[in-house]
């Protein structure tokens, strides 16, 4: 478990961004106490201060996570968020996208959201900006990629892809040993 | 207070009686009391509790010293300990074997085991019994070699003494590069003549860089001034070792902010696409409208293009525009342009 470094710390909120924008700034500042982001086995944690000092005694081969996973690290360094942020993006989204009821499971199951099962979509959405995507009764069920920006949504077929699929809440079973 | 004082003046009773017996090992000078310590006692008065245990038990320890067969050396008397039982525990690691030798961890793999050999051995030209090494043995093979024979092919004026001779120095320097060899394994010394090149045949890639870094290095700066070889690998191993910061620092925070703030801003000014998607019902039809114009019916071609770069477009559009009236020449490629104007007309 470590701090992130300058590029890493880049990385990680330039991905971030694509998602909740200036919105970092509440995640890193908070009233409830210090937060912060530690990196251990390549994956970023986001954790309050007061839990890591205490992890910081657990060797790094026994830790197995801390705090709340936000993504990983691959192999060629870029940043991967997971599906456990979906909790510190929701609240913070600034593009969202609503499903429709029978395409909720679609999602689900992983696949990438078509303009029929759109339901309904924030304003000024940029075309392949990050969004968050919730049901019609506003639980967020997972994130992807704007496919369409909210006005080529209106003059498209029902059949094309909106929202590329990135993660959903449906990886909790679906990955549950991979999740940490 | 008054026992106290009184039991302070006269001596006490050199009689300890313990529940348990204790363990007196007199060659450590070590009593080790198995005892249950009272609670009670060591709660309500621990300073005194303790003192009178610790008095008690070196008592114990005298008494036994007492015991012991004694002697007197200049004017002192002085008790023969006996050897210690109490075995203590090192306070350093105990000392590894010797790592083993390249010949001896072969041997052991293919279970070669070293015979014993007589000292002497009987040599049937001297007819003696001769040492097998060391001592007397080069004498007794200057005795055996007063003469030799010069080989079939060899160059008859070569002097076969010397080259005897250097061929067992040859063997003794061969032996103690092997040993030297040995000690540097043992001890992972990195030994700086194996670095440079050697005298294999066929090199591989990594020997041949690490032969060119040693001789760039090999100057009396160190390489400081050396100009830069071709497109030269850095070595394995010589970077710079990262650096992480403390685990716990206060300077995170601002840190962060910083980083965040250097993203915000390194936002372009015209987010383009949103300029593009907002203008999506108008001024899409104008280019749209612009790109028939210039290319006629090949509409496919002008939309990317356009798409891509409007401003080269335009300035190629206008050239083109001009070239067939100029030159009145153009590649067959590049006929639909011209047919644009041409329809215009119609």
């Amino acid at each position: 478990m470590r701090p992130l470094t300058e590029e890493e710390t880049r990385l990680f909120f330039e991905k971030l961004a694509k998602y909740i924008g200036e919105n970092i700034k509440v995640l890193i500042d908070r009233p409830d106490g210090p937060f912060c982001f530690r990196l251990h086995k390549e994956r970023v944690y986001y954790v309050s201060e007061e839990i890591m000092k205490k992890a910081g005694n657990i060797s790094r081969d026994n830790l197995v996570c801390l705090g709340t996973c936000l993504g990983k690290f691959t192999k060629t360094k870029k940043f991967r968020l997971h599906i456990t942020a979906l909790d510190y993006m929701a609240p913070y989204a600034q593009a969202k996208m609503w499903l429709k009821p029978n395409a909720e499971q679609q999602f689900l199951y992983g696949h990438n959201v078509m303009k029929s099962g759109l339901g309904r979509i924030s304003e000024n959405t940029v075309k392949y900006s990050g969004v968050v995507v919730y049901s019609m009764n506003d639980i967020p069920l997972g994130f992807g990629t704007a496919a369409k920006s909210t006005t080529e949504c209106r003059h498209t077929d029902p059949g094309t892809i909106v929202c590329f699929h990135q993660a959903d809440i449906g990886e909790y079973i679906r990955s549950e040993d991979t999740l940490t | 207070m008054e026992v106290e004082s009184s039991s302070s003046d006269e001596p006490r009773s050199i009689a300890v009686e313990k529940a348990i017996e204790v363990d007196i090992d007199p060659g450590n000078l070590l009593v080790s009391d198995s005892n249950e310590i009272s609670r009670l006692q060591l709660n309500s008065n621990p300073a005194e509790y303790l003192k009178e245990l610790t008095r008690s038990n070196t008592q114990l320890l005298i008494n036994r010293i007492f015991t012991l067969p004694f002697h007197r050396v200049d004017d002192v008397i002085v008790a023969e300990l006996p050897k210690p039982t109490y075995v203590l525990p090192r306070s350093k690691p105990a000392p590894k074997a010797r790592p083993l030798s390249k010949w001896e961890s072969y041997a052991k793999e293919k279970g070669i085991v070293k015979k014993k050999k007589s000292r002497l051995v009987w040599d049937e030209m001297v007819k003696k019994w001769v040492p097998r090494f060391g001592y007397r043995r080069a004498e007794a093979e200057h005795a055996k070699d007063w003469l030799i024979e010069v080989p079939q092919h060899a160059d008859p004026y070569e002097d076969q003494f010397e080259k005897k001779s250097e061929e067992k120095s040859e063997r003794v320097a061969k032996n103690e590069l092997q040993r030297l060899r040995n000690l540097a394994k043992a001890k992972k010394v990195v030994v700086p003549a194996a670095k440079g090149l050697t005298s294999k045949v066929k090199q591989s890639k990594e020997e041949l860089l690490t032969a060119a870094h040693t001789a760039n290095k090999a100057t009396a700066s160190l390489g400081k001034f050396q100009p830069k070889v071709g497109k030269l690998k850095p070595l394995k191993g010589t970077g710079k070792k990262r650096q992480f910061e403390p685990l716990i620092n206060n300077q995170e925070k601002a840190k962060n902010l910083s980083v965040l703030d250097k993203i915000m801003n390194k936002k372009p000014k015209i987010d383009v696409e949103s300029v593009v998607s907002k203008s999506v019902g108008s001024g899409n039809l104008k280019r749209k409208g612009q790109g028939q114009d210039n290319y006629g019916d090949d509409e496919d071609g002008g939309q990317r293009r356009g798409g891509r770069r409007g401003k080269q477009m335009g300035t190629k559009n206008s050239k083109i525009k001009k070239g067939p009236a100029k030159k009145g020449s153009f590649k067959k490629g590049r006929a639909s342009p011209r047919s644009g104007p041409k329809k215009k007309k119609n």
